[in-house]
């Protein structure tokens, strides 16, 4: 089981300084550079203001710091990220935690494309929405899964080449048991595990994955994930709806492609 | 093309990444400055390289509205001099003169730039539209006068484009001062193409601009498609090959544009396998008849003419485009925050599907999908 990320208590940080960093106008350079010295400072906390498409925001800060970001963040939001804790207060774009190592990604609102994608370790969570091919070769390594959860819907091609870690769809907004949307989950997956709300669509199901029962283990997962999607956005999903579980049928499923 | 050739002194043929598209349209026909689009594209800085940005205006030229407009570039007094020799014989010259444009920094080696207000002569027309008449003429001007190129050829609308950043083009074509009901922009990344003033976006014929993001792997057979129905492929990029498929599609063939994403977006075989009976037999057809213009490859593209505008993504998006509305306005763009940035108070925001098309029509309040109307939480 993954280890659960605890939200920072800032309370326990008492020493720190919160800063605010207004980004109208910056370039992505500038405002990360803003972001990296006040940290360095000291700072335990940030509020960035106005940000409007601003690429790369806390890639390059390796260690336990609150972000909060009102405004549109850009692409790669979190890329290779390694320990902070983000919260963006509305929508995001694509690529948000590319390669992400540890930390906390929140979105309260929706976000776009490869969310997710190479994902290592850490934990992304959103409220709403995302976009096409999310989770896109997510991997683990050991003891090490990242996880990811969507509350909404996802659109196609869900944890396509996905070859490690947690993959939790949702679906609030559907009735339990619907089929979701999303097609093609799990075009090529050999590693890790996708669990929906309600069930595929079967009819356009990757051919790489199969239904597989669900236990007692997943379901005291489930329920640690529902726990902190609920508490971090303030909502009131069930453990105990329907539920599908997705693996991959191969750990090797281009093995005949590509090897003698 | 030799002018195309010796252009690209960047070397860039082989630099890889994504270009950035935006437009909006208000469809109650209220006029916006061009700033908007110069301010949502400048946020995605990123997603070009400066060696190319443009924009697209309509409703720009309202005194000269029943005229076409043909903006030129031209290599050259000595082009410049046959160009205007050319449009005297087979048109009417109503009104012309030199683009405005600004001394910019960075902006270098400009083109000669004019636009000419023109009527077609009738007694050349021979039986044909006025439209056809012009695309003759345009086609006519690429492929034989060496150093010249038609940029635009429409009524009320113009294109502006070379190579910089957006901001450079912006300031370089002075594109505050114009006021449109719908504007189109883009910042471009050039990949397999060179970085040139006429490669860069948008294409434009008749009032037709395109700009898009991707490449079309399909190029070698969409190209023959449009060859065999007259249109000249000059400019050593996919992008124009998307413009000629447009013009044919919508305005010779008068397919509406849902159709037409649908041809240039088609569904996979397998998933028209599963659509209702009627839905299934016209997709099908479509796909039978014009398989030549199934655009394949990543791409979004954002084509507009007077009155209208379509964002496409290809039907397994593997190129980005949101879409948004407020008020009387509807965006696309390919990132969310450079609407944001715009226009503050959005009411809807989404993200269509591959091969779903976004389309907004004046005199039509902009629509959105039902699937994003739906969105009071059942389990909240």
């Amino acid at each position: 089981m993954p280890e659960p990320v605890t939200p920072l208590d800032l309370a326990a940080n008492p020493t720190g300084e919160a800063i605010t960093l207004d980004a109208r106008g910056l370039s992505y350079r500038a405002l990360n550079e803003q972001l990296d010295a006040a940290v360095t400072a000291g700072a335990t906390a940030a509020r960035l203001v106005n940000v409007y498409g601003q690429r790369y925001i806390g890639t390059n800060l390796q260690r336990r710091v609150r972000i909060d970001i009102e405004g549109v963040p850009g692409n790669d939001l979190g890329a290779f990220m390694d320990g902070p804790e983000i919260h963006v207060h509305g929508d995001a774009q694509d690529g948000c935690g590319n390669t992400m190592n540890s930390g906390l990604l929140a979105i309260h609102g929706s976000a776009g494309d490869i969310l997710g994608h190479s994902m290592r370790g850490g934990a992304v969570f959103v409220r709403d929405d995302v976009g096409y091919r999310v989770a896109i070769h997510m991997k683990a390594y050991e003891d090490v899964r990242p996880t990811v959860v969507i509350g909404g819907t996802a659109q196609h091609f869900l944890g396509e080449y996905m070859a490690g870690g947690v993959l939790l769809v949702l679906g609030r907004r559907l009735p339990p048991g619907a089929v979701h949307p999303a097609r093609y989950v799990g075009t090529g997956m050999h590693g890790g595990v996708i669990y929906l709300r309600g069930r595929p669509n079967q009819a356009f199901l990757g051919k790489e994955v199969g239904l597989a029962p669900i236990t007692d283990a997943d379901r005291a997962l489930l329920g640690d994930l529902l726990g902190q999607y609920n508490a971090l956005f303030g909502l009131h999903v069930s453990a105990d709806d329907e539920y599908t579980k997705l693996i991959p049928q191969s750990k090797r499923p281009y093995g005949q492609i590509y090897a003698y | 093309m030799a002018w195309a050739e010796s252009e690209n002194r960047y070397r860039d043929e082989r630099v890889h990444d994504a270009c950035g598209l935006f437009g909006f349209i208000d469809t109650a026909g209220h006029a916006h400055p061009g700033s908007i689009a110069v301010e949502a594209l400048c946020s995605m800085r990123e997603r070009g390289n400066g060696l190319g940005a443009g924009y697209a205006a309509y409703g720009i030229y309202p005194e000269q509205a029943d005229h076409y407009c043909f903006h030129i570039m031209c290599q050259g007094r000595h082009a410049r001099q046959e160009l205007d020799e050319y449009l005297r014989r087979h048109f009417a010259v109503v009104h012309d003169e030199p683009i405005p444009t600004r001394e910019t920094r960075g902006i270098l080696d400009p083109p000669l730039l004019w636009r000419y207000f023109v009527v077609p002569l009738t007694a050349q027309m021979g039986g044909r539209s006025e439209a056809d008449y012009v695309v003759h003429h345009v086609m006519r001007i690429n492929t034989t006068l060496e150093g010249a190129f038609v940029v635009s050829s429409g009524k009320d609308m113009g294109i502006f484009k070379g190579v910089g950043h957006p901001d450079q083009i912006a300031e370089f074509y002075r594109i505050e001062e114009y006021e449109g009901y719908l504007w189109s922009a883009h910042n471009r990344f050039p990949t397999n193409t060179p970085g040139w003033w006429g490669g860069a976006h948008p294409f434009g014929l008749l009032d037709w601009s395109v700009v898009h993001n991707g490449e079309i792997s399909s190029y070698g057979i969409n190209r023959r498609y449009a060859e065999m129905h007259g249109y000249a492929c000059t400019m050593r990029t996919d992008t124009e090959v998307f413009t000629y498929a447009v013009d044919l599609l919508m305005r010779r063939h008068e397919l509406p544009a849902e159709l037409a994403a649908a041809v240039f977006a088609s569904p996979l075989w397998n998933e028209l396998e599963h659509l209702p009976p009627k839905r299934k037999a016209l997709l099908t057809a479509l796909r039978q008849t014009y398989g030549s213009l199934l655009m394949n490859g990543p791409f979004t593209i954002i084509v507009a003419r007077q009155g209208g505008m379509m964002g496409l993504g290809d039907r397994i998006r593997l190129r980005p485009l949101v879409a948004a509305c407020q008020g009387s306005v509807l965006y696309v763009s390919s990132e969310l925050a450079s609407i944001h940035l715009v226009a503050p108070e959005l009411e809807h925001s989404w993200m269509p599907e591959g091969g779903e098309p976004v389309i907004g029509r004046l005199g039509q309040a902009p629509r959105v999908p039902a699937r994003i109307l739906q969105e009071e939480p059942l389990h909240a």
